[in-house]
């Protein structure tokens, strides 16, 4: 089962690859979507079977692979926009820094004074590597909506470090999880709104204005 | 509180669940559409609190107990223990009475109706401010303690800030928020250092540590950078007197009345933790203690604005209780326990006498600014005739914020006075004695100081025709000041009951140095001075009672005050307040300055002219001032940081996280 995990979250660190290479924003949703389902398995696979993991399995998949892609592909539509068109950096560049990243995060992971049973898998550097692809996504998009599709990919970083460390959650922290990044995507759903009515475009740059000089 | 008294409810519990009362007395306000109802029910539940709380710390401090509870709190900083001993209990009465006079107050000085938009929010903070400081004497986690601390802090910012539409009040609110989060900075080192040392978050017991360590000289200073900066204490005054005057004036109250002896109470506090302090602690309290006095009481003399000048004056009354405290610490130095006594004495009673007749003070003057609609003295005058009480509830201030007889402020006084000059027959620090003169120096500077206020404020006719509808504050207004009067009144009349409220304090600090014969030898003697300060009311109603049967016999007319043969008399041929401190200012050239403009007159009929004063501070002007402009410019850069990109702060982030990972190896 392990050997299927590894080679699940080798599919996420490629999916970090299409959501930092694309301009097309329902792809990138769609990708998202597809990397949220991904690690809704993930939990399945390596711990033992019990009615609580298929209530979070579930949950997860429910909420990262459907609500959340849903609610941000209503915001593209009613934008009417279709592409993340002049991001800071180039898409090429993007990929390139991406890869130097994940190659780093294989480098940091491997020198972390781990637990041997943890020692041979890819759940640290691929957790690392997603946080980081999550933070270049965050830093170089100029609108709103690639700007929750990183912190999205953030937060699947976080939660692959989670499965890691915690060998049976506590329901009440995933609960806690899950909703955290409901709620956030909620509010960034309102700035999306707020902002695309203020400014007439979904540039995040534009806040600038609002700078206290 | 009558179960309280009676033994049947524990009074402890009574006074912490007055402390909470206090807190959400505000509350209520907050939800209320109409405004009003939710103000007098602060007032209400703060009163009701301070009903409950008075007689159980009275209770807790005569009896010498000590209450622990333990507050389960979930927080990863071990055991929060919530503890009232006699120290506690003695600091926790000026919270409740002041802040319950304060309360009601309000209701005359800021009433719902007029400030619809600021009331609501200076209720609830004000609740807030006062519940802060009641948990603050309880707290003995110190990280508890900062949490509590930083809610006074930022409750009296919120308040200072009430008229913020204001330019003037917005800087003081500045300069106070950097001043007091430079102090908890030091407190959190401060905290750190005694976990280090303790090995929990608790705050040591008393006399439980070594002074003769580095870490405690460490520990020591950063108490007194830390709680220094909240009570004020020179060099860390700036921000005092531009806090207390911008703030509505029963906030000033609490401010200067209850907030700054929190500041003490910290300085008190950590003191207890070490037996066998060295001499250079009590050597610099004192030093600074007696300059904070003096220089205090100075920058009073010089000021125009009322109520700064009672700011001032609030630096003068600390370093007063800051010099008893350093002379206490030197005598437990060198084991002179006459010199622990009074000087521990003298400190902690002028606290408690400066939280009674500092806030009568400044309730008196927010009702003259209500009546009057501004704070410059050089605009006022002639206030006695047409409010005749508050003049004579402010005069009972001013003469015992003098150390007049037979006044609280001169008790208190005058047990400094005693221990100063107990040490022309000890054997070592004989040159304690050369305190007392300049004790004596910053009492008549003070006289001179409120000469001038009382002078300038309600003697005279009235300077200026802005404001001519001066009325008698209202009986919400009065009557906390005629209470705060009656306890200056009565605490200098009977000085021995005060002395038994500060005793049980002194005995749980220095158990082994105080015995209950030296504390009834100093009882007969204030016994006598009881009965000297009774003579003296006598005289002065026997005087009075004269001076009207002779005014009866004669036939009396009225003429302007300053007539003195003018034809043509104007408001304005008077004698003012700047013309009057001038000459005690200028003793003091070189450190503060009167700045008088005045005009030249040239020729027979010289034309019209203007002429203004404006005290100022040469170390605020020369030292501090250029020093944060130059920290401003140094700082530039991080204005640069700020740059408004949403993507540039994600940046930062990233960029700490990628530093940290990369040092980690």
């Amino acid at each position: 089962m392990i050997t299927l995990a590894d080679q699940l979250l080798v599919l996420v660190l490629l999916i970090n690859f299409i959501l930092l290479g694309t301009s097309r924003l329902f792809f990138s949703i769609r990708a998202v979507a597809v990397q949220g389902v991904l690690l809704g398995i993930l939990p399945g696979l390596i711990h033992p079977f019990s009615w609580h993991l298929v209530g979070i399995t579930i949950v997860i998949i429910a909420v990262k692979g459907f609500v959340i892609p849903q609610l941000l592909g209503r915001a593209v539509r009613s934008a009417e926009i279709k592409r993340e068109a002049e991001p800071f950096v180039g898409y090429v560049a993007t990929l390139l820094l991406g890869a130097l990243f994940t190659a780093f995060s294989f480098g940091f992971a491997g020198r972390l004074p781990m637990l041997p049973e943890h020692q041979n898998y890819m759940f640290v550097p691929a957790s690392i590597a997603t946080l980081m692809a999550g933070f270049l996504i965050l830093t170089t998009r100029r609108k709103v909506i690639s700007q929750v599709i990183g912190y999205l990919v953030l937060d699947n970083g976080i939660f692959i470090f989670g499965l890691l460390l915690a060998e049976a959650m506590p329901i009440m922290v995933e609960a806690g999880a899950l909703l955290d990044l409901l709620v956030g995507t909620f509010v960034m759903g309102i700035v999306i709104n707020q902002i695309n009515r203020e400014f007439s475009s979904l540039d995040t740059s534009l806040l600038t204005s609002l700078k206290e000089e | 509180m009558y179960f309280a008294l009676q033994g049947a409810l524990d009074p402890a519990l009574v006074a912490l669940s007055a402390a909470l009362l206090i807190g959400c007395a505000g509350v209520p306000g907050l939800f209320l559409r109409k405004p009003g109802p939710g103000q007098i029910i602060a007032a209400a539940g703060t009163i009701l609190a301070a009903f409950a709380g008075v007689p159980s710390s009275l209770l807790l401090l005569y009896s010498h107990t000590t209450t622990t509870y333990l507050l389960e709190w979930g927080l990863p900083f071990g055991p929060c223990e919530l503890v009232i001993d006699p120290l506690s209990a003695f600091f926790l009465l000026p919270v409740f009475l002041v802040s319950a006079a304060g309360s009601l107050f309000a209701v005359g000085y800021w009433p719902a109706a007029e400030h619809r938009t600021t009331e609501r929010g200076l209720t609830f903070f004000y609740g807030l401010l006062a519940s802060s400081m009641a948990l603050l004497l309880m707290a003995r986690n110190g990280v508890f303690f900062i949490m509590v601390w930083e809610v006074m802090a930022l409750s009296a910012y919120f308040l200072l800030v009430t008229e913020h539409e204001r330019e003037d009040v917005r800087r003081a609110g500045i300069v106070y928020l950097i001043a007091t989060h430079t102090g908890t900075a030091a407190l959190v080192v401060y905290f750190s250092l005694l976990a280090s040392q303790t090995g929990s978050f608790l705050l040591p017991a008393a006399g439980s540590l070594s002074a003769f360590s580095s870490t405690a000289s460490l520990i020591v200073l950063t108490a007194f950078v830390g709680f220094g900066a909240k009570a004020g204490i020179m060099p860390f005054h700036i921000w005092l007197p531009s806090a207390h005057a911008n703030a509505p004036s029963h906030v000033s109250a609490v401010m200067s009345g209850v907030m700054l002896k929190m500041g003490m109470y910290g300085l008190f506090r950590t003191l207890t933790y070490f037996y066998e302090p060295p001499f250079l602690w009590g050597a610099v309290l004192t030093v600074c203690g007696i300059t904070s006095a003096l220089l205090g009481i100075a920058f009073a003399v010089a000021q125009h604005d009322l109520k700064r000048l009672l700011a001032c004056s609030s630096i003068e009354n600390i370093g007063i209780i800051t010099t008893g405290l350093g002379v206490a610490l030197l005598g437990v130095s060198s084991h002179n326990n006459t010199l622990v006594y009074l000087g521990m004495a003298g400190a902690l009673l002028h606290i408690l006498n400066h939280s009674f007749f500092k806030p009568l003070l400044f309730l008196g003057s927010g009702a003259i600014i209500h009546a009057v609609g501004t704070r410059d003295m050089n605009l006022m005058g002639g206030l006695g005739k047409s409010m005749p009480r508050v003049t004579l509830l402010f005069l009972v201030g001013s003469v015992a914020i003098c150390g007049i007889p037979p006044l609280n402020g001169f008790v208190s006084e005058f047990l400094l006075y005693l221990g100063l000059f107990r040490q022309l027959e000890a054997v070592s620090l004989t040159y304690l004695v050369f305190l007392a003169p300049l004790l004596a120096l910053v009492g008549g500077l003070a006289v001179v100081a409120f000469t001038k206020l009382f002078g300038s404020v309600f003697l005279g006719t009235p300077r200026s025709t802005v404001a001519p509808h001066f009325h008698e504050a209202g009986v919400t207004m009065l009557l906390p000041m005629f209470f705060f009067a009656l306890l200056c009144l009565l605490i200098g009349v009977a000085p021995q009951i005060a002395l038994r409220l500060v005793s049980p304090a002194i005995e749980f600090i220095y158990p082994q140095l105080v015995s209950p014969s030296i504390t009834a030898g100093y009882g007969d003697l204030l016994g006598r001075l009881s009965l000297s300060g009774v003579l003296l009311i006598a005289a002065a109603a026997l005087v009075t009672l004269f001076w009207k049967w002779r005014l009866g016999k004669v036939p009396v007319s009225a003429t302007p005050t300053w007539g003195c043969g003018y034809q043509r008399v104007t408001a304005r041929m008077q004698y003012g307040g700047a013309a009057f401190s001038e000459l005690a200012v200028s003793v003091f050239n070189g450190i503060l300055r009167q700045r008088i403009e005045r005009p030249t007159i040239a020729g027979l009929f010289p034309v019209a002219a203007h002429c203004s004063d404006q005290p100022t501070e040469t170390f605020l002007e020369r030292v501090i001032s250029p020093l944060f402009a130059l920290t401003g410019i140094a700082f530039a850069f991080l204005r640069r940081l700020q740059n408004g990109l949403m993507h540039m702060y994600v940046l930062y982030i990233f960029a700490t996280l990628f530093i940290l990972m990369l040092w980690a190896h």
